[in-house]
């Protein structure tokens, strides 16, 4: 690893003050993601700011629903009473993500900001778009197994990891920021994380001084019909194929809203908005969940390897919807 | 060091860099590139890519390090110790108050195994992958390797070597002896941390992606296999010991016996025909 100067921040102003003035800097909360970046060499940082002991670590209900705090860990969101009882599709989304030892690890702020585990972006030796803008995307003609199906262009195949953000794109969040200017502003989550586009490097829309304070989540009538589906290669510890959140609001059997969010598929959480469209006042039966699937997954266009996940998508699309239907089992 | 005096603490002191002449080494340099076998013209070419400046720094690291070696367990020396970017750090390690200055950039795995003498823990994966650097810091099971031992300031650590009352296993111990839950051993101490911060996980009625209705209320639970096996997922056993070690944790989490899943062979299975 490179050497890097540790400084310990006390204060939310002083740590966007130490970020703003290097701007290669970053923020360090769970650290899961960035040592091991740094230690393989793809993130340099010559400065880390220890943010661990700033305030942001409450989950509380508020007006407008429910704020998990940056710095909460994801253990601690995943089991708070207001999130299980409220909120069971990010619990869920959450406890398919890493090992009992990251999640204790992990806040929320740093789950959203977590990069891509495209092995072509961790290995230096290789090209990447990502990691060193210009030279190439290996993914591309290389082993794409793993990697977008949707929105992905030529310069950048690769995937967001997070189960996390996979609800909270479905759940409509939004991520409160405290800029260099001391003032704070609400992302909405759609607009959070990017597609590759021609700036692959850059996964969202955040300023090199922003500092995530908290994320919302708006009251809704998901809980009772909600499913986080996660297929992967392992049963347990192992990114997804392809993961699936879906919520609905049923009223005597015909949905009143439905949202659907599918991991492992693009460079953001992907929402699919087609299929939520057709959804809404219909019946809420497995041909209308499949249909509905087959209709999102028409504008899928898969690389090389990961064909597969064209299929894989419309079926884990329809067994979520069946499994938010019926209390998590598939019949 | 007063947490509530600083707003933001410069933790790092400036690296102390002597100017030395490109081609004069220093004994302590010499005695490094020699311990570390370059000589002659890849002496010369190594020298040509390194700083001068930077292999001081090491040379003075690799001395430090040999200090702490040499120190008693309860002493962590760091006197003499020129490390770049050092960040002093005091921490609670098995009960007993530890305190010294590491590398920004040392783990916490790191400073327990090469600092303070604590082998237990495990590198294995180095990277977050496997488990076996497995410690519990204030109550959680977390990965050491993933730990910087700067931002361990006041925490509480506990590690496999301090499970035991004295002379006594804790009870996870004893199980995993008892039900074999291991072959080579080198992901053991993970597995018992683990193993031992997931019985008080269920006590608090912790949910996990197998758990069924996650929206009742969380109370102590009985851990199903399949319960127990996707909270292990984080801890790898190359050697594939998992039902055994799964016994092993069913036994202590339900206080039930558990069948034993080995036996010493027959000798009709060992005899040469």
């Amino acid at each position: 690893m490179r050497p890097f100067k540790y400084t310990r921040a006390a204060e939310t102003a002083k740590a966007v003050e130490a970020i703003s003035k290097n701007k290669n800097a970053r923020f360090l909360a769970g650290g899961t993601n960035i040592i091991d970046l740094m230690k393989e060499d793809v993130a340099r940082p010559d400065e880390l700011v220890d943010i661990n002991r700033l305030s942001f670590d409450q989950i509380k209900a508020t007006s407008g629903g429910i704020s998990l705090g940056a710095l909460a860990k994801n253990t601690e969101t995943a089991n708070h009473p207001l999130v299980r009882q409220n909120l069971p599709l990010l619990s869920q989304a959450i406890l398919a993500g890493a090992s009992g030892q990251i999640r204790n690890m992990a806040t929320n702020g740093g789950n959203l900001n977590q990069r891509t585990r495209c092995t072509y972006f961790y290995d230096t030796a290789m090209p990447c778009n990502k990691r060193e803008p210009g030279t190439g995307c290996g993914a591309m003609e290389g082993i794409n197994r793993m990697h977008a199906v949707f929105g992905w262009s030529e310069k950048c195949v690769a995937v967001h990891p997070s189960d996390m953000c996979v609800a909270l794109a479905a759940l409509d969040a939004n991520v409160k920021v405290q800029g260099a200017d001391g003032k704070t502003r609400s992302i909405a989550f759609a607009d959070y994380h990017r597609l590759p586009g021609d700036s692959p490097e850059l996964d969202n829309n955040l300023k090199h001084d922003d500092l995530i304070t908290e994320i919302e989540i708006p009251k809704n009538n998901f809980a009772a019909n909600s499913y986080y589906l996660k297929v992967r290669d392992r049963a347990s510890y192992a990114f997804a194929l392809v993961s699936v959140a879906a919520a609905l609001d049923v009223s005597g059997g015909k949905i009143k809203d439905a949202r659907i969010a599918l991991g492992g598929v693009a460079h953001k959480p992907w929402r699919a908005l087609e299929a939520e469209k057709f959804l809404k006042g219909k019946d809420a039966t497995e041909a209308n969940f499949k249909a509905a699937a087959e209709m999102e997954m028409k504008a899928a266009k898969p690389l090389e390897h990961n064909k597969f996940k064209v299929e894989l998508g419309k079926r884990a699309v329809a067994r979520a919807l069946t499994m938010a239907m019926n209390g998590g089992k598939t019949a | 060091m007063n947490e509530e005096k600083f707003d933001l603490e410069d933790c790092g002191n400036p690296p102390d860099m002597a100017t030395v002449e490109s081609d004069v080494l220093t004994v302590d340099e010499e005695k490094l590139l020699d311990e570390l076998g370059i000589f002659g013209e890849s002496r010369r070419k190594f020298l040509g890519q390194v700083s001068t400046a930077g292999l001081s720094v090491l040379a003075m690291q690799l001395l430090a390090e040999n200090e702490a070696f040499a120190a008693s367990n309860g002493d962590v020396k760091t006197a003499a110790v020129k490390l770049e970017n050092a960040v002093k750090v005091s921490m609670k390690v098995n009960g007993s108050a530890k305190s010294l200055d590491v590398d920004s950039r040392m783990t916490l795995l790191d400073a327990l195994r090469e600092r303070m003498d604590l082998t237990g823990s495990k590198k294995g994966c180095d990277h977050g992958q496997c488990g076996a650097c497995t410690v519990i810091v204030d109550g959680q099971r977390v990965l050491s390797c993933l730990t910087l031992a700067a931002t361990c300031e006041g925490a509480d650590v506990t590690t496999i070597e301090g499970l035991a009352t004295g002379e006594k296993l804790h009870p996870v111990q004893a199980a995993f002896i008892k039900h074999d839950g291991f072959q080579c051993g080198y992901c053991t101490p993970g597995q018992i941390c683990s193993a031992v911060a997931l019985m008080e996980e269920a006590k608090r009625g912790d949910a996990s992606y197998v758990t069924e209705n996650i929206q009742a209320k969380a109370r102590s639970l009985n851990l199903s296999d399949d319960e127990i096996r996707e909270r292990m997922s984080g801890n790898l056993c190359r050697c594939g010991a998992y039902p055994n070690i799964l016994r092993a944790i069913k036994e202590v989490h339900t206080g039930k016996e558990q069948a034993q899943g080995w036996k010493f062979s027959e000798s009709s299975e060992t005899e040469v025909a």
